[in-house]
């Protein structure tokens, strides 16, 4: 080694020391905000890498236009009487669709180091995972935002106007915070993140069609009625459905919110569990 | 500081991965304010261990305290005490330097303006401040590992677990990262430090346990370990190659010692137990007419220290270092 160089390393020493020899120690924070930095680290994430966004904002627009014109002559007489049933409909896929990414985005986010410092510092144990759930509040609400916006422009007219359109968004951000735990356990059950994507269509294709978000339950065969009238995500659409039209009865609303407690009350302690299980 | 002497004390750590025993009965004691070195090869253990004291794994047999706390029962307590930077860098590639700094520094309690102070001032101490505002996956190898270092010690630790901090780094990188461990020492922090490079724990460590396939097969100071191999090292040094089958048995009919073949098909190396001898040794091998190009008497490397206790070498060549995964399997075949 160089003087130079040895009188630079010197240098360095003498400013790391002053650094390290604070030995500076705030009081411990707490799990709220543990929860607050992870949901910062995803929207810095989605700011860093907004390609991520590219799903949350496409599949929606195209979700929205294609069914209205596909179905929409054949099944309610013209697209834009056809719109007004199916949008709240949409907005809930669309949304469930999205919520099955945090599971996929849990899965690669644990496979790297970084998790090991976070399970090394005296931090609140979840507060990752729920940090990260809080961040993609951001892309439900963008998401589900975008199709109202592409159903506006189309002709939809929402009876219950802009509360009613801010009061849906909020309840899909917390029945589809519910039915997350689903694919945050998945995320951390699983081996990839491939395994993580195929497990979920496996819940979310009979979830998301057979049911009402395209056509009314009424005229299908019973024992498909039977399940229609039972699963979470219809019950949901419809919840989502009362709100917009300004129908909504006390029934429907504690119906779409049951499963996402019971999914919450189960899976987040499983989740828990799994992410703790040292590997 | 802990009221005990030893910042880790560890006693017949086990961790079996399906039927693979990745560590078989690990002892281990760190004095408190010393570096302690971890050496061994790929797939030795040393990972594996380091985790398990760090909180992240909980070992299948064994007990251990760390900084006076039970690992099994006071993790927690643990945790806020302890710093890890893993063998991958445990930092997030998208986040720019500045934020996973401030992202460590709101995770343990640092509030408002005093998150991006204590931040700053790490990036200008680890020479880092040009990487402020640039995201990780454009740092270089040697970058990257100052800041996984640094977001180590956002409070400085009474413990740190450096797990091959300088693997794949280019011998500047290696130099800066070795002052930084040089700094933290003066300041009190306890450092275990894991290397598969014998320099590395030479140069830094205060003892140094040599483990291989899960266990401790040696421990002391690096003086030590080299008294245990012998007295020093013969190194002979050939005008001719060809003479070299000459000059080895010449020199094990003098000294009584089979001598050891380099990679160099010209040079040689004995284990002596006497210096007097193998001096004279050396001017009778010259007078017989064998040409020697140059020798030198000295204390032996940790290189034989390793090849001594082992039976095979440490590691190899520098310049097949650049994948750690391939030479885990090569490794692997080697043994």
């Amino acid at each position: 080694m160089n003087t130079s160089a040895q009188a630079s390393t010197q240098e360095v020493a003498a400013v790391l020391r002053a650094t390290l020899s604070t030995r500076e120690r705030p009081p411990q924070a707490s799990a709220v905000s543990n929860i607050l930095a992870f949901a910062w680290r995803a929207l810095l994430k989605i700011k860093h890498v907004p390609e991520q966004l590219f799903d949350a904002l496409i599949t929606p627009i195209m979700f929205t236009v294609m069914f209205t014109y596909i179905f929409g002559g054949a099944l309610a007489g013209s697209p834009r009487q056809y719109l007004q049933f199916l949008l709240p409909g949409i907005m809930v896929q669309t949304v469930v669709f999205a919520s099955m990414y945090t599971g996929v985005t849990l899965n690669t986010d644990l496979s790297k180091g970084i998790y090991d410092r976070f399970r090394s510092l005296p931090i609140w144990h979840l507060s990752p995972i729920v940090g990260a759930m809080f961040g993609d509040f951001l892309r439900y609400t963008l998401s589900s935002g975008i199709v109202v916006l592409v159903g506006l422009l189309l002709g939809y007219r929402p009876v219950t106007g802009v509360v009613g359109v801010v009061a849906s968004i909020a309840l899909l951000n917390v029945c589809v915070f519910g039915f997350g735990w689903i694919f945050t356990t998945l995320g951390v059950a699983l081996r990839s993140p491939g395994a993580v994507m195929s497990f979920g269509w496996l819940f979310l294709m009979p979830l998301t069609f057979a049911s009402n978000v395209f056509v009314d339950s009424s005229t299908m065969p019973s024992w498909l009625k039977a399940f229609v009238d039972v699963n979470p995500v219809a019950l949901l659409v419809t919840a989502l459905r009362g709100i917009l039209s300004g129908t909504l009865t006390a029934r429907q609303l504690g119906l779409s919110l049951i499963a996402p407690a019971v999914v919450t009350a189960i899976c987040s302690p499983i989740a828990l569990a799994l992410y703790k299980r040292k590997r | 500081m802990s009221h005990s002497e030893f910042a880790i004390e560890a006693e017949g750590l086990v961790k079996h991965f399906g039927k693979t025993k990745a560590v078989d009965g690990v002892d281990l004691r760190v004095r408190a304010g010393t570096v302690y070195g971890v050496l061994g090869p790929n797939g030795a253990g040393k990972t594996t261990t380091v985790r398990m004291l760090a909180t992240l794994l909980d070992p299948d047999a064994g007990r251990a305290t760390v900084l006076g706390h039970d690992l099994l029962r006071e993790s927690h307590a643990i945790r806020s005490r302890i710093s890890l930077t893993g063998q991958f860098a445990s930092v997030d590639e998208d986040l720019t330097g500045l934020e996973n700094l401030m992202l460590l520094a709101r995770l343990l309690g640092f509030r408002g303006r005093d998150v991006k102070r204590r931040a700053t001032e790490l990036l200008e101490a680890f020479d880092l401040e040009e990487a402020a505002g640039k995201q990780i996956k454009t740092f270089s190898g040697g970058m990257r590992r100052r800041l996984d270092i640094a977001a180590s010690l956002v409070i400085t630790p009474d413990l740190l677990f450096l797990d091959e901090p300088t693997t794949g780094l280019d011998p500047r990188s290696r130099n800066q990262v070795w002052g930084i461990v040089r700094a933290l020492i003066a300041d009190g922090t306890t450092v275990l430090l894991t290397t598969q490079y014998l320099e590395e724990a030479d140069q830094l460590a205060d003892r140094i346990a040599v483990i291989d396939h899960g266990r401790v097969i040696a421990e002391g100071t690096s003086g030590e370990l080299k008294a245990s191999v012998g007295s020093g090292t013969l190194h002979v040094t050939l005008r001719d190659p060809a003479d070299r089958e000459r000059a080895g048995a010449f020199l094990k009919d003098r000294l009584g010692v089979e001598p050891h073949l380099e990679d160099e098909a010209s040079s040689l190396s004995v284990q002596i137990a006497d210096t007097a001898r193998a001096a004279r040794a050396m001017a009778d091998l010259s007078d017989s007419g064998v040409g020697v190009g140059g020798f030198s008497l000295g204390q032996p490397s940790l290189d034989e220290v390793f090849f001594a206790l082992t039976g095979h070498a440490a590691e190899e060549t520098p310049a097949k270092e650049t994948d750690p995964k391939k030479k885990k399997e090569k490794k692997g075949k080697a043994a």
